[in-house]
């Protein structure tokens, strides 16, 4: 085998996560009345121009989530096949050119010179300060003054005609795809969609991806010369960087909230709903538990665990290994410390529930307590579960870079916006200053936590029952033809301008 | 007399989903200077809209497309909303339903009521402090210089609507609109508040618009009466021509639904159906689908205004002149009303009890301190003993917080009483655990008031029809195998039968209850009671929440449901008119002890507590009847934390004694049924006393 595969800690629960989403969906799928409501999410133009790019992230951290050690070119003496101890992912193959284009330190986006002077040793053996060629960046151009832009353009031009050629045959599979399932012609399909007449938004689907595909496109084709979004202090690329990332910080949000939700779900629900001691006790536990300061709390249980890597190195094949259990262990310990809040307010919308007319007519048919928390009360407690939950994700995300600041977050070796963040505290101060790499993990961070909150907007608002379904025509790409009856003062349900995100 | 209020043609819109909804649709009234102006609709009838588009204070979605309000000449609608705040609570002034929420926690009375002053006055601040003063003990407000200082916490429900009345007429305004004023307080405190009114308009000579639901509160207040249906009027005359002889069917069906005591032995007239959606446009009358008197002209052509007599007007097609409808009066045939008579259920001598309460307590306590110390008792329920036979139905009447839920509850075992006995068929049920009680669970059920909180949001309705049936095990016999999910072919069936019995149709087991109105929602709850087969029903004021219409409906239902199944009723209610349509027995409740218990005849046809007197003579009457005197109460409930000394009654009574001040009355019997306890009557001995 030209490899051999690496499960980390946190792939195995990934990969855990994938398969309960999955199940998941598929059980969804066989119940027609629990069907209903998440097809309504389909229809939200907003939720699934979201989800369009949420589906771009969750890809990129997939990729990034299957490890493995290539082989290496000489073998043992017995022919056995050695491995590299570098670990990688198939993103890192992918992206093979960004990972090994290394250059001496700092440059600016698609620059083809060096951010900082350096003395230069002339043929003639004279020495000049001046800005040095780039190693990769624009090295094949012959007179960088004169070429640079233009061949920029031009490649941006290719890629981004690349992107709308694949948007194109994209379009023409999804129509053929609707036509056949409908029974309709090819012609009358794509015009619907034009016409946004469809149950499915595609034409703000479509739009979405156009731009994300357009993107991808001018990027990849800029990024084999040059690099795009800059290098960094040792000249590691910062786009590399910034994909790297993606997957640390999908990984903190969501096996944080998976390790949170048990305690916050299960405490905060059943103070809320036994009172008396237990609820007591809850509360003593949540109330002492927050008290104490998180970071310290963090910091402790960070250390122990750099302690207990450090003194038994021998478990540890690769450092990829080390860097993955410190990880895992710092989103069990945030997920310790975060599930108070969620506690709290769970236990005060159950202690309003349970005085419901609803409640009581269940306890007048006996019905067990288990059955009343997972039937009505866990049910009608969701939305704050999912509004939490998302709010907390964004604030994981940047709690990671916080701690990284203290030097108790992820290992230095793992790349993730928490660490570039870091970085950037000292590029920001220099002069002049090195702003791209901060701006870097600003737009990636940025754009996936909006996503996921727009997203879990249209979740929110499909699955609850009172809210009656508008057909909801997206004002921002289209105006409501029944103009002249809507007053100056708006009904708020009609306005969700959303679009496309912003891309970096 | 001088024309106040003139609104010509008003039109609101309220822009919600996808068509906006027409509120109010083309409202034209008169109000006269010191005239009472009864504004009649069931809910969603627009009546709250009329109101808020005169004040201009209407919701963000609100619009008045059309129309012009006129007070005293000026265009209110033309005015900018500078100009408009020197008119609200200057020249209009409103209260509102919920005494509650309309006043702000943290400022005391005396500053609400000057923030008004300030506004339109501009009184010096010893004067304005005087003002106040006056203000609140023209309301009747006892002790106003020292509670003028106190916040809303500190006053109860009577004394909050007081307060904002007071703070209403801070302006001495020309027009005084009150929506639906009375509907959250209790009769005898409905009594005090509607007499202030009265008193205040008189001394004023103010004019007020009253906004209500209900036909005895118009009967005993209003002058002139516009019934609205729709968003918009179907009926204007005087009271007495409204009372005496209502034109429009709407009318003539709404007084047929009232429950009352002479129709006992039958169904009571039902208006089908709900109040049509405002949102579409209407070709027609917009009664002709629930109307009983329907033509075929009245589905195709709006109905024009036509009089009956003198102020007397209607707009409905039966009165038109030139139509050929002229020779039928329409008064005297006979609404084809579906009259079921119901054959009274003779073997009730036979029926055996079904439930023996006996000293039910039911105590809260009230803890303090940081070790949670008990430093009293809430005595909600304080030594009840109550019997109901199979197949009859016990009223349980009394005012909010006297612990008529809390008997409900704790005869279900919902709240584990303090003390006492509850009986069910031979079987003690207080002190049973968790896994008995579910045994005979099945047995006795209840229906709450609030159809909007009492289903799940988040189930179908076939899962919440289920959810009993399979806590309790019911009908086992019929699946062997475990798999006892929805797919189960005669669980439908059955499912499908109750929907039936409660007059839904079959399919609606497949959606969610928000997707019904209120009316549906109590057949479902009653539905998901039945479900279970019970013997006794808990029925915690199950029609107070909706309008006469609806109610009539599930009265007939549950006097149905009790003949056909032989259920017995513990009915919680307020509703004097209700009670005497369907009770066979009824208990008075006050302050967690029963006052007066008996047969209802006994007990309506000659009260002998002084408290079931009171309670009876505050209950707004529709016929105007000379003789009647309403006895009034002094003050509010007292607290159940610290019940007065000696009979807890003793402080309102009109006829208190100084006995009554030290030892609690026992019980004096009149007939083997009727009770009371009350020192003016001969006491026995012996029997249940209460210490003190």
């Amino acid at each position: 085998m030209p490899f051999s595969p690496i499960i980390l800690w946190t792939d195995a629960l990934i990969y855990l996560f994938v398969v309960i989403v999955l199940s998941f969906i598929g059980y969804v799928r066989h119940h027609e009345h629990l069907l209903t409501p998440w097809k309504r999410v389909g229809h939200s133009a907003s939720g699934m121009s979201a989800l369009t790019i949420l589906i771009f992230f969750l890809t990129v951290g997939l990729l990034d989530t299957v490890h493995f050690r290539p082989v290496l070119d000489h073998k043992t003496n017995d022919g056995e096949k050695i491995y590299s101890v570098e670990v990688l992912s198939l993103l890192d193959i992918v992206v093979t050119p960004l990972r090994t284009h290394v250059e001496k330190t700092y440059s600016a986006p698609l620059a083809s010179h060096l951010y900082a002077k350096e003395t230069i040793e002339l043929p003639d053996g004279k020495q000049v300060r001046a800005f040095a060629r780039l190693e990769y960046g624009g090295a094949h151009l012959q007179n960088p003054e004169t070429e640079h832009i233009g061949d920029i353009i031009w490649r941006g031009t290719t890629g981004l005609a690349y992107g709308l050629l694949v948007w194109g045959i994209l379009v023409a599979c999804l129509c053929m795809l609707l036509a056949r399932r409908n029974q309709q012609s090819f012609q009358h399909t794509l015009s619907a969609i034009w016409r946004r007449t469809t149950e499915i938004p595609w034409y703000a689907i479509l739009i979405t991806l156009l731009i994300l595909l357009m993107l991808i496109g001018c990027v990849s084709t800029l990024a084999t010369h040059y690099h795009v979004l800059g290098t960094d202090k040792v000249g590691q690329d910062i786009l590399y960087q910034s994909l790297k990332s993606i997957r640390v910080a999908l990984v903190i949000g969501t096996l944080t909230t998976l390790i949170m939700l048990p305690f916050a779900l299960l405490l905060g629900i059943m103070a809320g709903y036994f009172s008396g001691w237990i609820d007591d006790v809850i509360q003593y536990i949540y109330t002492t538990l927050n008290s104490i300061p998180s970071v310290l709390l963090i910091a402790a249980a960070v250390l122990m665990i750099q302690v207990y890597i450090e003194t038994h190195p021998e478990i540890f094949e690769t450092i990829a290994s080390r860097a993955d259990l410190r990880l895992l262990f710092l989103c069990i310990i945030l997920g310790i410390t975060s599930w108070t809040g969620l506690c709290r307010l769970l236990r005060g919308e159950t202690m309003k529930l349970r005085e419901l007319e609803y409640i009581q007519a269940a306890h007048a048919f006996g019905v067990s307590h288990w059955r009343i928390i997972s039937r009505h009360i866990l049910p009608n407690v969701m939305h704050i579960v999912l509004i939490a939950t998302v709010m907390d994700f964004s604030g994981l995300v940047l709690a990671e870079a916080v701690l990284s600041y203290v030097g108790v977050g992820v290992d230095p070796s793992t790349i993730s916006f928490g660490t570039m963040i870091n970085a950037a505290r000292l590029e920001m101060a220099r002069e002049p200053m090195v702003w791209w790499a901060l701006m870097a993990a600003f737009g990636f961070m940025f754009t996936l936590v909006l996503s996921a909150n727009l997203f879990a907007d249209a979740v929110q608002n499909a699955l609850d029952p009172r809210t009656r379904i508008l057909k909801q025509r997206n004002s921002f790409f289209h105006r409501p033809a029944k103009q002249e009856t809507i007053p100056l003062n708006k009904t708020p349900e009609t306005t969700t301008p959303s679009g496309p995100s912003q891309h970096p | 007399m001088k024309t106040l209020l003139d609104i010509e043609n008003l039109q609101t819109l309220l822009h919600t989903g996808d068509a906006p909804v027409r509120a109010v649709d083309g409202l034209t009234l008169k109000i006269s200077e010191g005239e009472t102006f009864a504004l009649l609709g069931e809910s969603g009838c627009g009546k709250s809209m009329t109101a808020l588009s005169i004040m201009r204070l209407l919701p963000d979605a609100g619009e008045i497309v059309a129309g012009r309000i006129r007070i005293d000449g000026t265009d209110v609608l033309q005015l900018p909303e500078t100009e408009m705040r020197k008119i609200r609570g200057k020249r209009i002034s409103m209260i509102f339903q919920e005494p509650m929420l309309s006043l702000n926690p943290v400022m005391t009375i005396a500053e609400q009521i000057d923030e008004v002053l300030k506004q339109h006055l501009n009184l010096p601040r010893q004067a304005a402090q005087l003002r106040i003063q006056e203000l609140l003990e023209q309301v009747g407000i006892p002790d106003a210089p020292r509670r003028m200082h106190e916040y809303p916490f500190q006053f109860s429900g009577g004394m909050k609507q007081r307060a904002m009345i007071a703070m209403a007429l801070a302006g001495e305004p020309e027009l005084l609109i009150a929506d639906e004023p009375t509907t959250a307080l209790d009769v005898t405190i409905q009594a005090q508040v509607l007499d202030l009114m009265r008193q205040i308009q008189q001394r004023k000579n103010m004019a007020i618009l009253l906004i209500t639901h209900d036909l005895g509160v118009v009967a005993e207040m209003a002058q002139r009466v516009a019934v609205m249906y729709a968003g918009e009027i179907v009926e204007l005359a005087t009271r007495d021509d409204f009372f005496n002889q209502p034109a429009h069917p709407y009318s003539q069906q709404l007084f047929a639904s009232l429950p009352g005591k002479q129709k006992r032995d039958q169904a009571l007239a039902v208006i089908n159906g709900n109040v049509p959606p405002l949102s579409q446009q209407f070709a027609g009358c917009r009664f002709v689908d629930r109307c009983n008197q329907a033509l075929a002209l009245c589905h195709d052509t709006i109905p024009q205004w036509h009089p009956v007599s003198g102020q007397h007007q209607v707009r409905c097609h039966l009165y038109d002149k030139d139509s050929m409808h002229v020779s039928s009066n329409p008064m005297t045939d006979s609404p084809t009303r579906n009259v079921v008579n119901i054959a009274q259920t003779a073997h009730a001598s036979t029926a055996s009890l079904l439930l023996q309460v006996t000293g039910l307590k039911v105590h809260f306590p009230i803890r303090k301190g940081l070790f949670k110390r008990v430093t009293g008792h809430v005595k909600a329920v304080d030594g009840v003993s109550l019997k109901i036979a199979a197949g009859k139905t016990l009223a349980l009447v009394g005012e909010s917080g006297c612990g008529k839920t809390t008997i409900g509850k704790s005869i279900l075992q919902l709240i584990q009483p303090t003390a006492g006995s509850v009986r069910f068929k031979d079987q003690e049920l207080v002190a049973l655990g968790r896994s008995q009680l579910r045994q005979i669970r099945s047995q006795f059920q209840i229906i709450f008031q609030d159809p909007y909180s009492s289903l799940n949001p988040r189930m179908r309705i076939i899962e919440i029809l289920q959810e009993g049936m399979n806590a309790l095990h019911i009908e086992k016999i019929n699946h062997t195998d475990a798999n006892n999910q929805s797919s189960n072919p005669s669980r439908e069936k059955e499912i499908d039968a109750l929907l039936q019995r409660v007059g839904l149709p079959a399919d609606v087991k497949w959606r969610f209850p928000h997707e019904f109105s209120g009316g549906q929602r109590q057949r479902i709850a009653i539905a998901r009671a039945l479900a279970v087969n019970p013997k006794l029903l808990i029925c915690d004021e199950p029609t107070s929440a909706l309008d006469v219409s609806v109610q009539a409906q599930i009265l007939n239902l549950l006097k149905s449901l009790q003949n056909n199944l032989g259920l017995a009723f513990l009915f919680i209610t307020h509703n004097i008119a209700v009670v005497e349509y369907l009770a066979d027995e009824v208990a008075v409740m006050y302050l967690g002890r029963i006052v007066e218990h008996g047969h209802i005849d006994e007990v309506i046809g000659c009260p002998k507590h002084p408290y079931t007197q009171a309670l009876l003579s505050s209950v707004p009457q529709i016929q105007s009847d000379p003789d009647r005197q309403i006895i009034h109460l002094k003050g509010d409930l007292p607290s159940p934390a610290a019940p007065p000394a000696g009979c807890h009654f003793h402080p309102r009574c009109p006829k208190a004694m100084p006995i009554c001040r030290e030892s609690y009355p026992s019980v004096s019997a009149f007939s083997t049924t009727h009770t009371a306890h009350c020192f003016l009557y001969p006491q026995e001995q012996g029997s249940e006393n209460y210490e003190h």
